[in-house]
């Protein structure tokens, strides 16, 4: 039978079914974090059953850490405790954690990767739902509850039922000013938050055949804010170079092995999809979100759409805009580039590329948070902190920052951020906070500017 | 986990769409290392102003709503895998969440805590909608041995549909993780065949 990637690596992974019930799902890596894992580690003590696989599990600090001062004790009380928690937890049942201070800390989902501990045909999870972001390699990455976590300490396996699948294909040639990004709020924008939901969708087309390893991640990332379990993208050249001499990635022969299994991965020509989405790269530009999901998205310049629906008219007055106008030089307050969906080094270099030699505006607070250590060491290698500090932006440490503002890094109420993470929920920047969710290019002109600009029209290149 | 069989309570209309989990428990109420007391800042935002006052229009509010039934608009507990979603609205008290759509992992998190998601038809939500709000009281009764949900005192009545393994763990009170520590020889058999 012609097989899916999804199910080569799926049907690999199972230890048996129950009948009429899930899958036993056989989990190869597990990442971990402070705040979906302490209440998992309390199970374990209180059924005192051990950490049944601890080499299989890798922790870091990322959600509750403040991106200031890291050398020092964390300020706040409860975020100390939940990161010594973590910490202890981790030395007692045998877990490598990259905690502060650790030249590989940093996002879960950003060093996963850079380490070379994702790789093509396995299956991972974490308590966090942008797990899906590992599936760029052709893994099965998805997000799990703590109750699962606390499964997978036990057995190294969860139980859920297979999802359906999908394939978006997107094909032709992008506009050079479309970023990764855009690709993916456009998708999100034209199926909607629940389009994906019960499927895992594997994203195909000459777009992300041609996309960076960098970029497949943004896009894989935000597979969950179209309502599926996650996104994969079919290991190919790009991944092998990719992965290829990483720390924790195999090396000489066995790489050599490992290869040629991943090259059998890709989906068989003539398998089936239950689901199935076409768009052409042609019509996509610069998006940006105007409302408090992430399906709500515009072309930047196209007019917010005129609906008469409760929960659509709760969303604009919220975020204090109008249907039927349109957010070019909409004033905004601030800035975040930085998020498991956009703090890589190409996200990076993509917005320095574009303020190098500008000011940010006064009006603007602008901060850039590096998705890891070793991120926050190549932007200082390649001079990017000169470029940004030199225009008036803030530079800090890594960890998941306005992404979700557990630490200090919060938009006031009312202001208008343009973030590059995946989320503009309701105060999910900070009470109040109204998220516009952009490319790391489209921000940062926004940040240079004081108010949204097209930059992919000749009078946006400022 | 607690049993669960059958239910009868009143319901609380929520009659909002796409409620993501960072409405359901705000990102700053996740620095716990354990899983009680979330339900006092279950919807925190919808239901205080930023000087915990009460919001007198929302509904948890509204005295005339109560009952371990939450009825929820389209698209409910998108958003994050955070479980301390289900553990609010468990320690508020909800046993039951109706909506016509929900989101993953909200699904799974909810079952793992013996909170039974109940999906109806866009239809049957706004016919539930519509009873609970002309009738405030409106009592509805669950059986999870049938699988049906029934509006007392109307002819709403719903077949919904559950996997026999998850309908045995609620009713049995088990929790997935004692099923998977049983079967760890057939895991340990599965990796030495892989490698
Ligand atoms: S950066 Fe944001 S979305 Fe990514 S893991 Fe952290 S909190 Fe979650």
């Amino acid at each position: 039978m012609k097989k899916t990637l999804f199910d080569k690596v799926w049907d690999s992974h199972v230890v048996s079914s129950v009948s009429n019930g899930p899958d036993i799902l056989y989990i190869d890596k597990h990442l971990i974090h402070e705040v979906t894992s302490p209440q998992a580690f309390n199970v374990l003590e209180e059924k005192n059953i051990p950490l049944f696989r601890p080499n299989q599990v890798v922790a870091t600090a990322d959600h509750n850490v403040p991106t200031e001062n890291q050398h020092l004790p964390i300020q706040d009380a409860l975020s100390r405790k939940q990161v010594t928690q973590l910490t202890k937890n981790c030395e007692s049942h045998g877990v490598t954690l990259y905690g502060l201070g650790h030249p590989y800390q940093g996002i879960v989902h950003v060093i996963g990767p850079e380490l070379g501990i994702t790789q093509p045909g396995m299956t991972m999870v974490c308590g966090d739902s942008h797990t899906s972001t590992h599936g760029a390699f052709g893994t099965i990455a998805f997000g799990i509850g703590t109750s699962q976590v606390a499964q997978v300490f036990a057995s190294q396996c969860v139980l859920v039922g297979k999802p359906k699948s999908m394939r978006v294909s997107v094909s032709g040639d992008l506009h050079p000013d479309v970023q990764p990004k855009d690709v993916i709020l456009y998708i999100i924008s034209k199926l909607g938050t629940d389009a994906g939901t019960g499927h895992f969708v594997e994203f195909a087309g000459s777009v992300f055949e041609q996309m960076s390893m960098e970029g497949r991640m943004t896009v894989c990332n935000m597979s969950i804010e179209m309502g599926a379990r996650g996104g994969m993208i079919a290991p190919d050249q790009i991944t092998f170079d990719y992965v290829s001499g990483r720390e924790f990635a195999p090396k000489g022969h066995e790489l050599e092995q490992k290869i040629a299994y991943w090259k059998t991965l890709p989906t068989d020509k003539g398998a089936s999809f239950d689901t199935e989405f076409e768009f052409d790269a042609a019509d996509i530009r610069p998006m940006i979100t105007y409302g408090t999901n992430p399906g709500m998205g515009i072309k930047i310049g196209e007019s917010i759409p005129e609906l008469d629906d409760a929960s659509f008219i709760k969303s604009l007055n919220y975020m204090g805009l109008k249907a039927g106008t349109n957010m070019l030089n909409l004033p905004i307050s601030h800035v975040f580039i930085g998020s498991c969906t956009n703090s890589r080094i190409e996200d990076f270099r993509a917005a320095a590329s574009y303020v190098k030699g500008k000011q940010k505006s006064p009006s603007v607070s602008a901060l850039i948070v590096p998705g890891s250590q070793q991120v926050a060491k190549q932007i200082v290698a390649e001079g990017l902190d000169r470029i940004f500090e030199e225009a008036g932006f803030v530079l800090r440490q890594p960890g998941c920052s306005a992404c979700l503002a557990m630490n200090d890094d919060k938009i006031p109420a009312e202001a208008y951020c343009v973030s590059t993470s995946n989320r503009n929920f309701e105060g999910r920047q900070g009470q109040g906070a109204r998220t516009l969710l952009a490319s790391p290019v489209t921000a940062a002109a926004a940040a240079v500017a004081g108010k949204i600009i097209d930059v992919s029209h000749p009078n946006g290149k400022i | 986990m607690e049993k669960f069989d059958i239910l009868e309570s009143s319901m609380v209309p929520l009659t909002v769409e796409n409620v993501d989990t960072d409405q359901i428990i705000p990102a700053r109420f996740l620095k716990a290392t354990d899983r009680n007391g979330f339900g006092k800042n279950l919807f925190r935002d919808w239901r205080y102003t930023a000087d915990n006052q009460p919001k007198a229009d929302f509904i948890l509010n509204n005295p005339s709503f109560s009952g371990s039934i939450l009825v929820a608009g389209n698209n409910f507990g998108c958003g994050s895998s955070r479980e301390h979603a289900a553990w609010a609205l468990a320690d508020y008290g909800f046993k039951v969440v109706i909506s016509s759509f929900f989101a993953d992992i909200f699904r799974g998190n909810a079952l793992n805590n013996g909170i039974l998601p109940i999906q109806v038809t866009p239809d049957e939500l706004k016919q539930l909608f519509e009873v609970i709000e002309t009738n405030p009281g409106t009592k509805a009764k669950i059986d999870l041995e049938a699988q049906q949900l029934q509006v007392i005192g109307s002819n709403i009545s719903v077949n919904f549909e559950l996997n026999d393994y998850k309908k045995m763990c609620l009713i049995n009170g088990y929790d997935d993780i004692d099923y998977l520590i049983n079967q760890k020889e057939a895991i340990e058999a599965f990796e030495q065949n892989r490698s």
